[in-house]
């Protein structure tokens, strides 16, 4: 039996191996932000949303897959969530026993399996119950084929048979063991015994006069006899005990695949109540393939810091397709940081088959995501930061394949804007040629300067608005690279002037 | 000729003694057996090494059969022999320790398989071999008339139905309380595949193992044993079959075949033990035996223990060649303290006792004499306390073995009255040089009395060397020179500056 609500066709594994950037990511992009809305201090749920939004899809379709459920998800909000809670209760079902601890005692580790497994029946009917009453407001996929297979494996009759299971291994008729002699002799592959007819003529061919038997009893005095008795019917029930436990193990897998996968649903169902609650919009996105240059979207807004200010925000539109490297400059404080961080948590989100905070989203699927920002806290050695700066890019070209999403934020500003934009410059004609996608926030003039002057089809130029006023949109708008020091621009201005006065 | 002994080809002949050879801890022999032994207790194979040779017949003997055994293919078949053998003689103990009957005659049985697969796996594996040496030719001759002997046939034979029979039992037991019932097994389904059956569809991935693992005793515990009793009444035909058998054979083993097991042991021990230095580049010879002429020679020999032990801390060994020619019967040893003059007295002892056990010895060749006796006096620490009283002791051991010595025999002598005045131990050492002199006997003499090595002509004299740069640094290196201790002197007295010219330097008039 399996989950498979995270993918078609596989369990979704925690503590799988996460991006060797995923640290990057999380500084960068402010992901704690998300993942704790997402959470609402569930340490579960934070775990599960971070691996989740770090395990990115790379195919539209499987895009989609989660999309749907989501989307019963969102329909169904008080049935997933009870879902959820008879998994947290299964889970818990081993507790107050002394199933999986350390039981020397076939006979010990059977019993508490057995209790074990009879509460676990008894939450696997409950599911039952929930799937018999409420499958039929599911309509995704995912969600048709797991109700399905509850009404399928979990019969009436399947329950039966194992409360017949649960009763017999009470072996409350004695225990059945079949043996050979080894070397000296000795009684050796011990191995539990059923026998195919029912219980009363079992018992009675047994016992009775047909074939030979011979029997003893070992008096209560005898310690060490009883002890030597226990051991061999310990022998016995042995393998039984193995396998009722380990099915015991598998069931309680299973609830906790349920568990998991149905987590990173409750987490979106947490975001989506929190962003309605301070008014912002959600959309699901549009995948299309990698490889494809798409970026549109209306509204897309930096849902960390909507979610930190607690109220609606500006967001930018922009329809950037055929654009492999989009460029932005202008005033500080422009909302630069903000757009790109909503790019790269829109990014996050879509490929992990949540919705994403816009009005509407549509952007190719990507290779990975990478983040290149100036980092502030080293500033001290001018040249040892630039070593630095370049051996994180090193690291992320150790890492790239073609149509990665890289996010450059403020990239080589450690030196001189020649040398900076030299270096800048080249890894970017690079990177091109080598189909990535790149946004690069940027303070050289002379790098951005350059670009636009040779502009190609693939390039956009976007600018922080600032208004006359000097107030700022916190809005990007298509614009050439401006010189960014406005004293100089005065300066030119009044000369200009005077010239013009002249 | 019919096979007598793997250790000697004549009836005749001492292959064992219980005393040990008085030479034995000053040549490190003892600490050499117990090395070579070690492991192998069981065989009580020191007795072997306490009878040295006198014949070289029976020396060839024994190294045509190390030859043979030399042979990796020869070599495993006996140990794969020895191994079968110690588990038969484990069972039989096993067999005699157990309490309940059927658990003691269960292990008689086994051992019992376990012989007869042995001698048969061997008699057949020798006489596919390649053999040279007459030893193992003709134990595998008589070993091919064991194992077609009727008697070891029945044997076989009722041992290998006995186990089937048992083995084929099949029995189920049904415990309900403290009542067990026992009767003949009748294809019952497995019950915990069932269970496993009704919960395959929930299982994920790997997961962890309950079953608990049971360390089996090998007897049985009163409830088996009245279980097996049980079992006995469901099959008694077969359970008198193998009280008959316990009984017929309580004695099984050939004594021929049981010595053989033991006296192989002797050699391949000194194989095993010996192969790592070979391994490690150190070369071993079988030495020719010298009868009439005293021309000993032996080229890279060493000190075996000493070998052993440098070879486990990685350090290098240094094998020194020595001979006498001629006339020469001694080798005086001298030369600078810790310069390996011990070790090399004892390599030439050991060398000529490992030969005359019939062991190829340490060294790339060698001629070694066949010596009726090996006498060696060795200064030893707890004689250090009363000086007059060691020197008195010196000399009446000494005199003792003079006494006893003849022209074949080795006197091996070190550092010996060390505890008198130089006067007193030049004479003393001059008389006795003389006296061994005139019995011909071969002796080595280390001494730090330089006097001594050029006593007369009968004399070769050695010397422990130096590396010349640095005097304190040796290289156990023992070469045949005349001694040059002053040069030594003055080497490590210029290294602190103490010769003559360097003190007068220092002390300005």
């Amino acid at each position: 039996m399996k989950v498979f609500l995270m993918y078609r066709d596989r369990d979704f594994e925690l503590k799988k191996e996460l991006p060797w950037n995923q640290e990057a990511l999380f500084q960068d992009l402010e992901l704690g932000t998300l993942l704790k809305t997402m959470a609402q201090d569930d340490e579960f749920l934070y775990q599960v949303s971070k691996e989740a939004v770090f395990t990115s899809l790379n195919d539209r379709e499987s895009i989609l897959y989660r999309q749907e459920i989501l989307k019963d998800c969102m329909a169904n909000p008080d049935v997933v969530r009870q879902l959820y809670t008879l998994s947290v209760q299964a889970q818990e079902a081993p507790k107050g026993h002394y199933w999986g601890t350390f039981v020397h005692f076939p006979n010990a580790i059977l019993d508490s399996s057995v209790e074990v497994m009879s509460v676990l029946m008894d939450i696997l009917k409950s599911i039952r119950a929930v799937g018999d009453t409420h499958s039929g407001a599911f309509v995704s996929g995912g969600f048709q084929r797991f109700w399905e297979m509850i009404r399928e494996e979990l019969s009436d009759d399947y329950f039966e048979t194992v409360r017949q299971h649960l009763k017999d291994l009470k072996f409350n008729g004695g225990v059945l063991i079949s043996a050979e002699l080894t070397e000296g002799n000795k009684g050796t592959d011990y191995v539990l015994r059923k026998s195919a007819q029912t219980k009363q003529r079992w018992l009675e061919r047994l016992f009775g006069t047909n074939a030979p038997a011979f029997s003893f009893y070992i008096t209560d005095r005898d310690e060490s006899g009883m002890r030597a008795l226990s051991e061999i019917r310990d022998e016995g029930i042995n393998l039984a005990a193995n396998a009722l436990s380990q099915s015991t193990e598998h069931v309680l897998s299973f609830f906790e695949m349920l568990r998991t996968e149905l987590a990173f649903y409750i987490g979106c169902i947490n975001l989506s109540e929190q962003l309605q609650h301070i008014g912002e919009p959600l959309a699901y996105p549009d995948p299309t393939d990698t490889g494809e240059r798409y970026h549109c979207f209306q509204n897309l807004y930096d849902v960390c810091l909507a979610l930190t200010k607690k109220e609606s925000i500006i967001g930018n539109n922009l329809n950037c397709n055929d654009k492999s490297l989009i460029l932005i400059t202008g005033a500080n404080q422009g909302g630069k940081s903000t757009f790109l961080r909503s790019i790269g948590l829109a990014q996050l989100m879509m490929q992990c088959g949540m919705f994403v905070p816009a009005e509407s989203f549509q952007a190719g699927i990507c290779t990975g995501l990478y983040t290149h920002y100036r980092r502030e806290e080293d500033s001290t050695l001018e040249s040892g930061k630039l070593d630095e700066e370049l051996g994180r890019m090193s690291e992320i070209v150790d890492h790239l394949s073609p149509n990665a999403l890289i996010l450059f934020n403020e990239s080589f500003a450690a030196t001189n804007e020649r040398e900076g934009s030299e270096i800048a410059r080249q890894i970017v004609r690079a990177l091109l040629e080598r189909q990535m996608k790149l946004f690069f926030v940027t303070h050289l003039y002379e790098f951005a300067h350059d670009l636009f002057v040779h502009k190609t089809s693939q390039m956009i130029f976007l600018r922080a608005e600032r208004q006359d006023d000097g107030q700022r949109t916190f809005q990007l708008a298509e614009g050439e690279p401006l010189k960014t020091s406005f004293g100089e621009d005065l300066y030119e201005k009044i000369f200009c002037e005077s010239k013009q006065g002249g | 000729m019919a096979f007598q002994s793997i250790l000697l080809d004549q009836p005749e002949g001492c292959r064992e003694r219980s005393d040990c050879p008085t030479c034995f801890s000053d040549l490190n022999l003892d600490q050499i057996v117990k090395a070579v032994t070690a492991g192998k207790e069981e065989y009580n194979l020191q007795s072997f090494f306490y009878a040295a040779l006198n014949e070289e017949n029976a020396i060839l003997y024994r190294q045509d059969i190390l030859k043979d055994l030399e042979k990796q293919s020869v070599f495993s078949i006996l140990q794969t022999f020895a191994n079968q053998m110690k588990e038969v003689r484990k069972h039989v103990a096993l067999s005699e320790k157990l309490y309940y009957h059927y658990s003691k005659e269960g292990w008689f049985l086994q051992a019992v398989r376990i012989y007869c697969n042995a001698v048969s796996q061997l008699a057949g594996s020798l006489s596919a071999a390649e053999l040279h040496s007459d030893g193992l030719k003709n134990f595998c001759t008589y070993g091919n008339d064991v194992i077609r002997s009727e008697s070891f046939q029945t044997l076989q034979d009722t041992a290998e139905r006995l186990n089937s029979d048992l083995s084929a039992i099949q029995y189920c037991i049904l415990i309900r309380g403290n009542c067990v019932r026992v009767q003949k097994s009748e294809s019952e389904p497995d019950y915990s595949q069932d269970v496993a059956a009704t919960f395959e569809k929930f299982r994920q991935g790997a997961v962890k193992d309950y079953r608990i693992t049971y360390k089996h005793e090998k007897g049985m515990n009163s409830v088996e044993s009245r279980i097996i009793e049980c079992v006995a009444k469901l099959y008694p035909e077969i359970f008198t079959g193998l009280d008959d058998f316990c009984t017929k054979y309580s004695d099984f083993q050939e004594p021929k075949i049981r010595d053989f097991d033991r006296e192989i042991q002797f050699y391949v021990s000194y194989l095993e033990y010996i192969a790592p230095l070979k391994q490690s580049g150190l070369e071993f010879c079988y030495p020719a035996v010298l009868t009439e002429c005293r021309d000993i020679h032996v080229e890279q020999g060493f000190d075996l223990l000493l070998a052993k032990k440098l070879l486990s801390s990685g350090s290098a060994v240094v094998a020194n060649d020595f001979e006498l020619n001629g006339k020469e019967r001694a080798l005086i040893i001298s030369g600078p303290n810790q310069g390996g003059k011990t070790t090399f007295a004892r390599a030439f002892g050991q060398i000529h006792y490992l030969a005359a056990l019939g062991y190829p010895v340490p060294g790339r060749s060698a001629k070694l004499l066949l010596f009726d006796r090996i006498y060696t006096h060795f200064e030893r620490e707890e004689e250090m306390k009363n000086l007059s009283g060691k020197l008195q002791d010196d000399l009446i051991r000494i005199h003792a073995v003079l006494n006893q010595a003849t022209a074949n025999s080795i006197i091996i002598m070190n550092e010996i009255f060390s505890s008198t005045t130089l006067q007193d131990a030049i004479l003393l050492g001059k008389k006795v040089m003389e006296q061994i002199r005139r019995l011909e006997s071969v002796c080595v003499f280390v001494t730090f009395i330089d006097e001594m090595a050029t006593l007369n002509d009968t004399t070769v004299s050695m010397v422990s060397t130096i590396v010349p740069d640095n005097p304190t640094e040796r290289t156990y290196r023992i070469i045949r020179k005349a001694p040059d201790g002053l040069a030594y002197a003055l080497s490590i007295a210029e290294k602190y500056r103490l010769t003559d010219s360097c003190i007068k330097e220092r002390i300005q008039l």
